[in-house]
């Protein structure tokens, strides 16, 4: 029952503010909304804490495999021999998943109330992330994997709502749209992968699909045939599988929507661009561990995509402008981390990380929306400086975040900020496991632990510290292009204050998470094998030799991710702090690098030019060769035409005269009479 | 010719009867109710037809048929002179020549 | 040549003729009493083939109801004729033709038909040489074909109400008889008395 509860929860909440929400008013819905989602919070850390904590998970049945509870809610589809049930699985990582989901959501619900008070639509904008709760529910307690897939696009259009929520934005709507179809891609992926695995595996749930991918381990894997290649068939389907969460969770290549999301409400980034929906691709690969144990081409792949996507962001994120974006381009960048984790075989270090990183980058989000409610709705740092006096809490709280994000702690010791377990545990992981892959994602991750950490501090000290800058430009005159409202310029800094106590109690909650999650959590996650495989209790699959070898990596690799986060907090304050004229000559003497870097490697251009541009032509040429001149002018419009005129030829036989008509019979009679007589022989 | 009423007799005179009527449409185009006699006329023939090959076929169902044709013969001659009187009535003429507004 | 073929003759040659005079006549009245020459003789034709009922049927409703409707009709309208028949000819070739063809080829049927052996008696009515001809019309009548019957008087009645919904007008300004205001009539409404001296009157 209380399964159901914190599933169910969140979906009654969204119908009773989206389908209510007018009648019962705002502030009602947001207290109902809220209440629920607070309770489905309880709720889910008191199915976590025994498996923390505990014996376990209550009422799990060991199947052989996992210990886990499955909720039968009803028989959904059945199509042959497929027979399948709508079923609540939890287990472990579900578990997991539940509290990071529902906390954040719940505390962002809180949060909203005071963010959104002004906003006229506050009860849709509820209902939006009720909707969107419940979504992520249904995917992290998927048991098979079309309801993952439902989860999957629910998340997806909550998103697209979420994003768009301020509908009356272009830029909003476009960015909302941008990230519905950037995930089209990747779902079109996922969806293949899915048909592959249901195809090559014979079982669409779970569990009978890794059961498929073990014995296959014995009998050798599939292959498929497409077209004159032969396919290794486990690689193909992760491979697909894993396009569905480079998509989702913004990963290189297809991580352009994530950005632009950034033009949704600040809660909404927190929610679900930081804490939960992009991590659904990493959730899911851990999931479907099984499955991508069986392929190594495919994990290398998840690796390299993942240690690019973490370098790539971080570069980008190191001189962005719009305090959002930064933090969007530091969620890719961690993003790529956990991959990175889950390809190596950490996938419980990955998990760690995800778990980590929900609390304290959900913290600076909140922080950022904080900040940017204090400005009056400004998002450029450039415009801020020195609100470290006006808005004190917040800045504390937004250097807890930091010091979390850029991983601050003592190595060899259990003293240390969340991110500094979760991100160490993974360069380590990536060191271990060696090779070229390997030594590739250690050093591009180091070097982005660098990056990190110089973009946060670069953050903290252009919003906090410095004097006030208001509208004057800082280190470049880049027209800054994407967001809309800068109503309130001139007095934004003299009018800051600090937010309201419904705003900063979700950022206590969310620092002590930030603070404690690493070091309390770090036994479960990583410490020992024995413990990890306690924990997750075969919920994922957890490989022993990578977590030995990570925890035995030489000194200087344990220490590297720190120094680098040293380096990177030495060289912001330096340029930021010390000579604030550094960036702009180092910019003025490496244009094109800065250009390359502030316009994010020109990915939105490259794909400009050849996706949308090229279907922008081809959907012109169509539309103006093929439907307008080809179906509408010569076959609709055409066509009637030559109908009018043969009309207007054949109504001149309607003479009116009666005995024209008699004439016509008659002579009709006439002919049909020899035609009688001609096919009966006669003449 | 042989000596007795063939088939053949009856049919030959039946068709002439509706070439006949066929033909009376044509000429008398202006009176309808020329035309209208000449319907009678080539109902006339068919029902003579009939009736021939009842005979000949000592088969009663034809003069079933041709009492069904006399019927409605009957019936369509009585409405087609009510609508010539009404038409005559508001126009007062017959010729169907003035009636054209059905044109199209 | 037979009695009966004698007859036919006689009577196809009357019944042709007048048709063609039914379509040729000048006058109208002169076409309908055609037309009715036509008919019975017609008759006559039917008489001969043995279908009796038919013939006298023919001559009962023909002549006596359908064509003396044409003759009231032609002589009620006040039309002149002479104008209809204007222009008369001016369709004739096409007439001609049409005309001629259909005439050419009903010949070619009449002289060359064959009737398919399973044709015969397969309508399963076969007419009983002891039983006259209008019993046996009317036994089959009111029981196998009951239904076209009922058919055929609904036929008539329609045609009737929709000659009379057609034709009936009500005039305006015409005196009509009220046989229900007469009975109705009462000496106080109509009768005044009134005392007259003598030798000054009213």
């Amino acid at each position: 029952m209380i399964i159901q509860a914190i599933v169910f929860l969140p979906l009654i909440g969204a119908l009773v503010a989206g389908l209510l929400g007018r009648t019962i008013g705002h502030r009602p819905s947001e207290f109902i909304t809220t209440g629920l989602l607070l309770i489905a919070a309880v709720l889910s850390w008191i199915v976590f804490i025994p498996v923390a904590f505990g014996d376990g998970l209550v009422g799990a049945v060991g199947d052989g495999h996992a210990a886990v509870v499955k909720v039968e809610v009803m028989r959904w589809i059945q199509v042959g021999d497929m027979d399948l049930r709508w079923i609540l699985r939890v287990d472990t990582l579900t578990a997991i998943m539940l509290v990071v989901v529902n906390t954040v959501s719940a505390l962002v619900h809180l949060y909203s109330i005071g963010y959104m008070e002004e906003d006229p639509h506050r009860s849709r904008f509820f209902a939006y992330l009720s909707l969107f709760t419940f979504a992520m529910l249904m995917l992290v307690t998927a048991d098979n994997f079309l309801q993952m897939f439902f989860g999957w696009e629910g998340v997806g259009l909550a998103s697209y709502l979420l994003i768009g929520f301020w509908y009356t934005k272009p830029s909003a709507t476009a960015a909302a749209m941008k990230a519905f179809i950037v995930n089209r891609v990747g779902d079109f992926g996922f969806a293949l992968g899915i048909f592959g695995a249901f195809l090559v595996l014979g079982h669409i749930d779970f569990d009978g699909a890794f059961h498929a991918a073990d014995e296959f381990a014995a009998t050798g894997l599939p292959v498929i045939q497409f077209l004159s290649w032969q396919l290794d068939a486990m690689t193909v389907i992760c491979l697909l599988l894993f396009m569905g969460a480079m998509g989702k969770s913004a990963q290189f290549l297809l991580h352009t929507w994530l950005p632009d999301a950034m033009e949704g409400p600040t809660p909404v980034s927190a929610l679900i661009h930081a804490a939960t929906m992009v991590t659904a691709g990493v959730f899911m690969v851990a999931r479907l561990s099984p499955l991508f144990e069986t392929s190594p081409i495919a994990l290398t792949v998840v690796i390299v995509i993942g240690a690019i996507t973490a370098f790539f962001a971080a570069t980008v994120g190191l001189v962005q402008n719009d305090i959002k974006r930064v933090i969007a381009y530091s969620t890719c960048s961690q993003l790529g981390y956990m991959f990175v984790a889950l390809g190596v075989g950490a996938y419980s270090a990955g998990i760690f990380h995800l778990f980590t990183h929900a609390f304290f980058k959900a913290l600076l989000f909140l922080g950022a929306g904080s900040v940017i409610h204090a400005m009056h709705h400004e998002q450029d740092m450039r415009n801020m400086g020195g609100l470290r006096k006006k808005i004190p809490i917040t800045y504390a709280m937004m250097m807890i975040g930091t010091l979390a994000l850029t991983g601050v702690g003592i190595p060899g010791t259990n003293f240390g900020f969340a991110g500094f377990f979760s991100k160490d545990a993974i360069i380590e992981s990536a060191y271990a496991f060696g090779g070229n892959v390997g030594s590739l994602a250690f050093w591009l991750l180091v070097v982005a632990a660098l990056f990190t950490s110089f973009y946060s501090w670069r953050l903290v000290h252009l919003t906090f510290h410095g004097t006030p800058r208001e509208a004057a430009h800082g280190h470049d005159d880049h027209a800054h292009d994407d967001h809309a409202d800068h109503g309130h310029h001139g007095s934004a800094h003299d009018n800051a204050h600090e937010s309201p106590n419904v705003m900063l109690v979700p950022l206590y909650v969310l620092a002590v998470g930030a603070v404690l999650a690493g070091v309390v959590f770090y036994g479960m996650f990583f410490h020992d094998v024995e413990h990890i495989e306690h924990f997750f209790a075969g919920s994922i699959y957890v490989d022993h030799q990578i977590i030995e070898d990570a925890h035995h990596v030489p000194t200087w690799v344990k220490w590297s991710a720190t120094i680098a986060m040293i380096i990177g907090f030495v060289a912001a304050w330096y340029m930021y702090i010390r000579r604030p004229d550094v960036p702009g000559r180092l910019a003025a003497t490496n244009p094109g690098l800065y250009q390359f870097l502030l316009n994010k490697w020109y990915f939105d251009e490259l794909y400009n030019t050849i996706f949308v541009k090229p279907a922008l032509w081809i959907g012109n040429a169509v539309w103006k060769g093929f439907d307008d001149w080809l179906v509408d002018g010569k076959i609709a419009e055409g066509l009637g035409r030559r109908v009018q005129n043969v009309t207007s030829w054949v109504v001149k036989l309607q003479s009116g005269y009666l005995y024209h008509y008699a004439f016509a019979m008659l002579i009709g009679i006439a002919a049909l009479l020899t035609w009688a007589i001609a096919a009966g022989g006669l003449i | 010719m042989g000596l007795e009423i063939g088939l053949g007799h009856y049919l030959t005179v039946a068709a002439i009867l509706f070439t006949l009527g066929v033909f009376g449409i044509f000429i008398n185009r202006k009176n309808i109710i020329v035309i209208l006699m000449s319907v009678e006329l080539i109902l006339l023939a068919v029902n003579l037809n009939l009736v021939a090959f009842s005979a000949h076929l000592n088969d009663l169902q034809g003069q079933v048929f041709a009492l069904m044709i006399l019927t409605v013969a009957a019936a369509e001659a009585a409405i087609g002179l009510a609508i010539l009187v009404i038409f005559y009535r508001n126009r007062g003429t017959i010729a169907v020549e003035d009636v054209n507004m059905m044109k199209g | 040549m037979t009695l009966p073929l004698f007859f036919f003759y006689v009577f196809s040659a009357i019944t042709v003729a007048s048709a063609f005079m039914v379509i040729s006549a000048r006058n109208p009245v002169h076409a309908v009493l055609f037309l009715i020459l036509a008919f019975v003789n017609a008759a006559g034709l039917f008489m001969l083939a043995g279908a009796e009922f038919l013939a006298l049927l023919l001559i009962v409703v023909y002549v006596g109801a359908v064509a003396v409707l044409f003759l009231f009709v032609v002589m009620m309208i006040d039309v002149d004729f002479a104008e209809l028949k204007s222009g008369l000819l001016s369709y004739a070739p096409i007439g001609m033709v049409v005309g001629a063809i259909l005439f050419l080829e009903l010949l070619l049927v009449a002289g060359s038909f064959v009737i398919a052996p399973d044709v015969v008696g397969a309508g399963g009515l076969p007419i009983d040489a002891t039983m006259d001809n209008t019993r046996a019309l009317g036994l089959v009548l009111y029981t196998r074909y009951v239904f076209l019957f009922q058919g055929a008087a609904a036929v008539l009645l329609v045609a009737m109400i929709g000659a009379i919904v057609l034709t009936l007008r009500h005039r305006t300004g015409i005196k009509r008889q009220s046989t229900a205001s007469q009975l109705g009539r009462k000496p106080s409404e109509t009768v005044r008395n009134v005392k007259v001296k003598s030798g000054q009157g009213l």
